[in-house]
């Protein structure tokens, strides 16, 4: 009845009976999040910790086997370090620089991503993706303790899904048999296969790509390695695929990846013997190895109409897909997270109308479009379509070996980078002159050294004015939110990067700056009705 | 910025011919499938602009 689809990695919310199974009547919850991969428990971590009751439903007791994602971007080890967890993801990580791009027997050019200097965090930090998620609910598991209101509930399946106008009923199995709630606001975070999209009938379009992906995750015996690069192949001379990508996790585990082509027998290509064959024509005879996970995938790009039907709203995998070129699949799944948390968690709170929960979706399909057009760009380059196509794709690798015009053109991926919300509906004006395009409104705060530590940790979970060689009288409330008062003077800014991240040719700014630490507005000096303004309409109550 | 120029602007247009047909002299018609490409892509880089490349597709349309 509650059989597991998946072997797990390890158990992390065994099944408990809960108190709601021996209610008379159903019990109402004001945030139930269907899922518990790492974007259902983000959002958990992120609600607790304003103090929301958030309860995951998970129909397995743990995290799934398989590394799965292991590329997480900067952007998403910020956010879970607002979360408290971001220091063991740093400690577990690899950190890359190097990528390098062979086209049939040669390498072609190599590239730096040439880290800049002054963020606590790297551009990429690879882990598995059980660890990425063991971090979190080890977080989870102590802010539990501290009391904050986290629940995580194995084995329990949503069965059933009856959307009212206000909240929502659900029916819960559980290997005890089912019991129903009520929730306020329900989180669908149940992956790509979303089984509530399913239940609510919702369409899910987009291009499917006709390629079979076979990933190995192999542990090399012995003292032979590769660096700690990313290798990227088009058209290897090992034949194994027709692109091939290596890289580095840690536990000397490696992850090579192999493009098969759309007629393929899967049950053959996953036998062990069978991936050997490529895996030694690659490596070479003389390299032994342990054959740690493998799986073939296919993938598509597609994303839901809308991200908020109702009281239900849908976030990561649930809502988009993307090819893994690039990593932008659960790391964009974060940045849903980091987006939705603090505006349901104003809205729970009574603060802001129903009507911000709109800017979730705005702003996110937004995002979701980005990557899905840098996804699919990527594949159309990685897999050409046409025999046009390919002819270009060959003609760019082949000019990249000589000359540097051509190396741009060459996309194995482009990297997950948070998105900025140009034109969004909560941004207010820019008037910040000569202020850097990079921290313009929308656009996510970059990291910067401030004293001994860093701008990020300044900024936190609140709306924050942040006065930079300015006067600021206080701390801003305005309409029942508060926006707490971050002072730096360019003094502290050791290395100018402060400076040259929010200043540029102003001598002064101040900047209101959303939870989710994305740029609500700017301005030269303090204008308390501007930025009272701009704080209603960051919050949804201006528009 | 300037437009895409559409007059003349070659000299000596016949030699420029000539010299793009030697180009493929003893090429099979992969391996000048192959070179027009790299041409192309050589060509665009060189112009840069992305307004007169773009207004360059939709003159090559016809």
């Amino acid at each position: 009845m509650l059989d597991d689809r998946y072997k797990l990695a390890f158990e992390a919310y065994p099944y408990e009976r809960n108190s709601d199974q021996d209610a008379d009547t159903p019990v109402r919850h004001p945030v139930v999040i269907m899922g518990g991969g790492p974007v259902g428990v983000a959002t958990a971590l992120d609600l607790g910790r304003q103090g929301i009751r958030a309860i995951v439903l998970d129909d397995h007791e743990g995290v799934g086997m398989g590394s799965r994602a292991i590329c997480f971007a900067k952007r998403s080890l910020e956010i879970a370090d607002r979360y408290g967890c971001g220091d063991p993801m740093l400690d577990k990580g690899v950190v890359w620089n190097v990528g390098k791009v062979f086209y049939e027997d040669r390498k072609v050019f190599e590239f730096n991503l040439l880290p800049e200097d002054g963020h606590k965090f790297p551009a990429f930090l690879n882990m598995q993706q059980p660890y990425f998620e063991q971090f979190m609910i080890e977080r989870a598991r102590e802010l539990q303790a501290e009391g904050m209101p986290i629940e995580l509930r194995g084995k329990n399946r949503v069965d059933g899904v009856v959307v009212k106008d206000d909240h929502v009923v659900l029916t819960v199995m559980t290997p005890e048999g089912p019991y129903t709630i009520e929730v306020d606001w329900l989180i669908g975070a149940d992956g790509a296969n979303s089984p509530l999209r399913g239940m609510m009938g919702l369409e899910f379009e987009g291009r499917v790509f006709e390629d079979n992906f076979l990933i190995a995750d192999i542990k090399m015996k012995g003292d032979k390695s590769f660096p700690t690069e990313r290798w990227f192949w088009f058209e290897p001379p090992f034949k194994s695929g027709s692109s091939t990508l290596l890289h580095k996790q840690p536990d000397d585990v490696w992850r090579i990846d192999f493009q098969l082509g759309w007629e393929i027998d899967r049950k053959e290509e996953l036998k062990e013997e069978n991936i050997r064959v490529r895996l030694d024509a690659m490596l070479g005879p003389e390299i032994e190895y342990e054959m740690v996970w493998s799986s073939i995938y296919t993938f598509q790009c597609k994303r839901m109409d809308r991200f908020r039907e109702g009281r239900v709203i849908f976030a990561g995998d649930a809502a988009h897909q993307v090819s893994p070129f690039g990593a932008r699949g659960a790391n964009s799944g974060m940045q849903d997270v980091d987006n939705l948390g603090w505006k349901l968690g104003l809205v729970v709170q009574g603060k802001s109308p129903e009507s911000l929960l709109d800017s979730y979706d705005s702003e996110r399909v937004f995002g979701a479009e980005e990557n899905i057009m840098n996804s699919t760009r990527s594949t159309d380059f990685i897999t050409p379509k046409s025999e046009i196509s390919k002819i270009f794709r060959n003609a760019v690798l082949n000019l990249s070996e000589k000359h540097a015009f051509a190396r741009p053109l060459v996309n194995s991926g482009r990297l997950s980078v948070p998105c900025v919300y140009d034109g969004g509906v909560l941004n207010s004006s820019d008037d910040l002159h000569g202020g850097p395009d990079r921290t313009r409104p929308g656009a996510p705060c970059p990291d910067a050294p401030v004293g001994s530590g860093f701008l990020m940790a300044k900024l936190g979970d609140d709306f924050v004015v942040l006065a930079i060689n300015a006067d600021v009288p206080g701390m801003l409330e305005e309409a029942g939110i508060t926006a707490r008062v971050v002072s730096i003077s360019t003094e502290d800014d050791s290395n100018g990067a402060l400076a040259d991240r929010y200043l540029g040719d102003a001598k002064s700014a101040v900047y209101l700056i959303r939870p989710d630490q994305h740029v609500a507005t700017r301005m030269g000096a303090y204008d308390g009705m501007k930025l009272r303004s701009a704080l209603r309409r960051a919050t949804g109550q201006e528009v | 910025m300037s437009d895409l120029n559409l007059n003349q602007n070659i000299d000596k247009p016949d030699d420029f011919y000539a010299d793009l047909l030697s180009a493929h002299e003893g090429l099979s018609k992969a391996e000048s499938d192959a070179f027009n490409a790299r041409l192309i892509l050589v060509l665009a880089n060189h112009i840069g602009d992305r307004e007169v490349i773009k207004d360059a597709l939709e003159a090559a349309k016809i």
